[in-house]
């Protein structure tokens, strides 16, 4: 679409590396904003090992293992599209950006069921909240996290799918190429970042407690 | 007078409201904070009006810790933050390094109104009744036992998190990729090395603070209790996540400040800073090493006294940075052509509280010294002594130094030397008894106080009068400068700055043709004669 870089610029490529700088530095943000989480999330399950660990084991991980797949193939499909864009073949880059969208819809819908499971089981952290056991207030803990952490995560998830839909219609419209790509290149640097923090909620959400 | 200009360009509310242009952007700012800087010294004055008295008798305590709260909220989050970065960094980041304008100029202008909507969020908070719980939102007290509207607070400062986020996004990517042929990061002006360590610190520090109070908001509204010990939570981990921010936002809100006096000591003393590089680094290694030492805000907070001491040592090390600035910026004035205008007296005024507040950062920061003074008047007159006499200083000093730029229009010199003289006076008498108040055991946060530290305050709040009528005074000169004042040239201090190529007020795009760069900056000839950047 544009040949021409926007005022501020002297060329594309100079656009080109703006735009992947900065969505390197929105990352860097993204990272320590998940990362206090995190932390939190660890100095609890150091101070209640056992709880945290019983609590894991009551969340629903046929679903978190499928969408831990779901994601990962959505990756794939962008990084894919990416390099296809480039390349020119719009029709196809396009489809896989679409392809890539709807399997994060499909994320979402697998995680709404997830949640629906949950409530029915009193495990969101609230008046309905029923743990038995001793460790009750540790599970507590490990439930507020883990809406918080899956909660801000499917927040991410919902943004991307609408960035990537938007890509996805530029691109059948061939608005990029080898000279002007960076909003598609952009777009799967944050898509891959948001799966990438999936891959690391699921090791602490789903497999603490599990192995024998 | 007839040429055109970013003033000039077109004139309608509307292109102002939707300017792209990081100029007008910093205009927006500039008003903004203004705004913000008079309601937070509002709460202020009612402060120090409070405290002449021992029994407490112009207003209640409920009151009080109102007060105070909106006092820190608002010149922390809504003055200090974006004081210097979004406004004088706005406006001369892209004119110093030879741009049209920063890299993304339409998340500059998204920036200025996050800011806005967090302020008015934050603003209502106030209105509607305030917030008791101090600037610091301690946990189980936040989230549990206020009656303040501690979450449209949190959500406030919250979302103003996301403005400067993308400032200091905005900076880095500006400085990294949009430099003008030549200048290489050595010849890059002291002021951009200091805004690049405070971006840094922005772009890193601020989402644990947003993580923080997201977490502090849902505790308060659905009670996950991350944060309550009936829960099992632990409210120390409040503590930490906040400081882990809340520490490195000091260095946000005083790094601005050291570049704006390395640029002014540079040239009303007609010579290069002394040992440049030593002061480049300095501000990157603040920015580093001031991720290293949030917890020196907890040493009696009952962490091991292993970690207190780590802090106690890095917090230490970080003196060592400052220092370096301090010493080179003295160095510099040594045999320069050195010249008392007004911005030179704000940063003379600069260096000297600065090391005061520095000197007295090092007490703080010994375990056993600061065990006595914690949550004294002590901390109190340290961290103004930073945060006011520091950046608000430097922050004027800045704007006298640019305003000609900005406006095209010299300052009445007279009026602001006067300004600069009576906020020295004023902000010392203000904050110098607070650090003998602290000595002798006067604890912060309290309206009623034994009658025999009276003297101290009725000091302080007498300074606190001056400092007021100081503030105020450039208020109405700056202001009529803008329609009356002499026309600005375009370099009317000679500089050796890019800035200073372009007319003042600069036009749309800044520059006619990018400038090439071959000197570093601040090259003065022995008889003080600016040799410009680009010659």
């Amino acid at each position: 679409m544009p040949e021409t870089p926007a005022f501020q610029f002297v060329n594309l490529r100079q656009q080109h590396e703006v735009a992947q700088l900065g969505m390197w530095v929105f990352l860097a943000t993204e990272v320590l904003f998940f990362g206090g989480l995190i932390l939190g999330y660890s100095v609890y399950r150091f101070m209640y090992p056992e709880g945290f660990a019983e609590a894991a084991r009551h969340t629903q991980i046929a679903i978190g293992t499928t969408n831990t797949a779901i994601l990962l193939t959505s990756s794939f499909l962008v990084a894919w599209a990416v390099s296809l864009a480039r390349l020119g073949a719009h029709r196809l880059a396009a489809l896989l950006f679409a392809a890539a969208a709807a399997l994060g819809c499909v994320f979402l819908l697998m995680k709404g069921i997830e949640y629906r499971i949950e409530y029915g089981e009193h495990l969101v952290p609230g008046y309905f909240f029923i743990f038995r056991g001793p460790n009750a207030t540790s599970a507590w803990l490990f439930f507020s996290f883990y809406f918080v952490a899956t909660g801000v995560h499917a927040l991410h998830v919902a943004i991307g799918i609408m960035v990537l839909a938007v890509i996805a219609l530029k691109t059948r419209r061939g608005a990029y190429s080898e000279r002007y790509h960076a909003p598609a290149t952009v777009a799967g640097l944050y898509w891959h970042f948001v799966d990438l923090v999936w891959v690391f909620l699921f090791a602490l959400i789903y497999l603490p407690g599990r192995a024998s | 007078m007839t040429e055109r200009n970013y003033l000039t360009e077109d004139t309608r509310i509307i292109s102002w409201l939707f300017t792209t242009d990081h100029k007008r952007i910093a205009i927006l700012f500039f008003a903004a904070i203004t705004l913000f800087f008079f309601v937070g010294g509002a709460a202020a004055t009612m402060i120090r009006l409070e405290l002449v008295s021992p029994q407490g008798r112009f207003v209640t305590s409920d009151v009080y810790n109102r007060l105070f709260t909106i006092h820190g909220v608002v010149m922390v989050w809504f003055f200090l933050i974006p004081s210097i970065p979004s406004t004088l960094g706005n406006f001369i980041v892209p004119l110093m390094i030879g741009a049209r304008d920063l890299a993304f100029p339409r998340l500059n202008l998204t920036s200025f109104y996050l800011f806005m909507l967090g302020g008015c969020v934050t603003l209502y908070a106030v209105f509607a009744g305030g917030v008791d719980t101090g600037w610091t939102f301690y946990t189980p007290f936040s989230t549990m036992y206020s009656n303040g509207h501690v979450v449209l607070a949190v959500v406030g400062v919250f979302i103003t998190g996301f403005s400067s986020i993308l400032t200091g996004l905005n900076f880095i990517v500006t400085i990294h990729r949009l430099r003008a042929p030549g200048l290489t990061w050595y010849r890059l002006p002291l002021f951009l090395w200091s805004l690049y360590a405070t971006s840094v610190i922005l772009v890193l520090a601020t989402p644990v603070l947003a993580m923080t109070l997201l977490l502090v908001a849902l505790d308060r509204v659905f009670g996950v209790g991350i944060f309550d010990p009936d829960r099992g939570g632990d409210p120390l981990l409040f503590q930490h996540l906040f400081w882990f921010y809340s520490h490195p936002a000091v260095y946000i809100m005083i790094l601005p400040g050291m570049g704006v006096v390395s640029e002014l000591v540079a040239v009303f003393s007609r010579k290069a800073v002394f040992g440049y590089k030593f002061v480049a680094w300095s501000a990157i290694a603040i920015a580093v090493v001031g991720f290293f030492v949030w917890g020196h805000h907890m040493f009696v907070s009952g962490q091991s006294v292993f970690a207190g001491l780590v802090f106690s040592f890095m917090s230490f090390i970080v003196a060592v940075p400052s220092a370096i600035k301090v010493f080179n910026w003295t160095a510099t004035l040594h045999k320069g052509w050195v010249r008392f205008d007004a911005p030179m007296l704000y940063a003379l005024a600069f260096i000297g509280l600065f090391t005061l507040g520095g000197l007295t950062g090092l007490f703080l920061a010994c375990l056993a010294y600061d065990v006595y003074v914690t949550d004294t008047y002590f901390v109190i007159a340290h961290f103004h002594y930073i945060m006011v006499g520091g950046m608000v200083t430097a922050y004027f000093g800045g704007l006298h130094y640019w305003w000609p730029k900005i406006t095209g229009r010299m300052y009445p010199e007279y009026w602001a030397r006067a300004a600069a003289i009576l906020i020295f006076f004023g902000f010392n008498l203000t904050f110098f008894p607070q650090f003998i108040l602290g000595v002798l055991g006067m604890p912060r946060r309290y309206h009623v106080y034994p009658p025999e530290f009276q003297v101290w305050h009725v000091l302080s709040s007498a300074g606190a009068s001056i400092l007021a009528i100081a503030y105020l005074l450039p208020l109405f000169y700056l202001l009529w400068s803008m329609f009356y004042g002499a026309r600005a040239p375009a370099n009317p201090w000679g500089a050796t700055g890019l800035e200073w190529l372009t007319p003042s007020p600069p036009p749309k795009h800044n520059f006619e043709a990018t400038p090439a760069v071959t000197r570093p900056p601040y090259e003065y000839t022995l008889s003080g004669e600016a040799r410009p950047q680009n010659a």
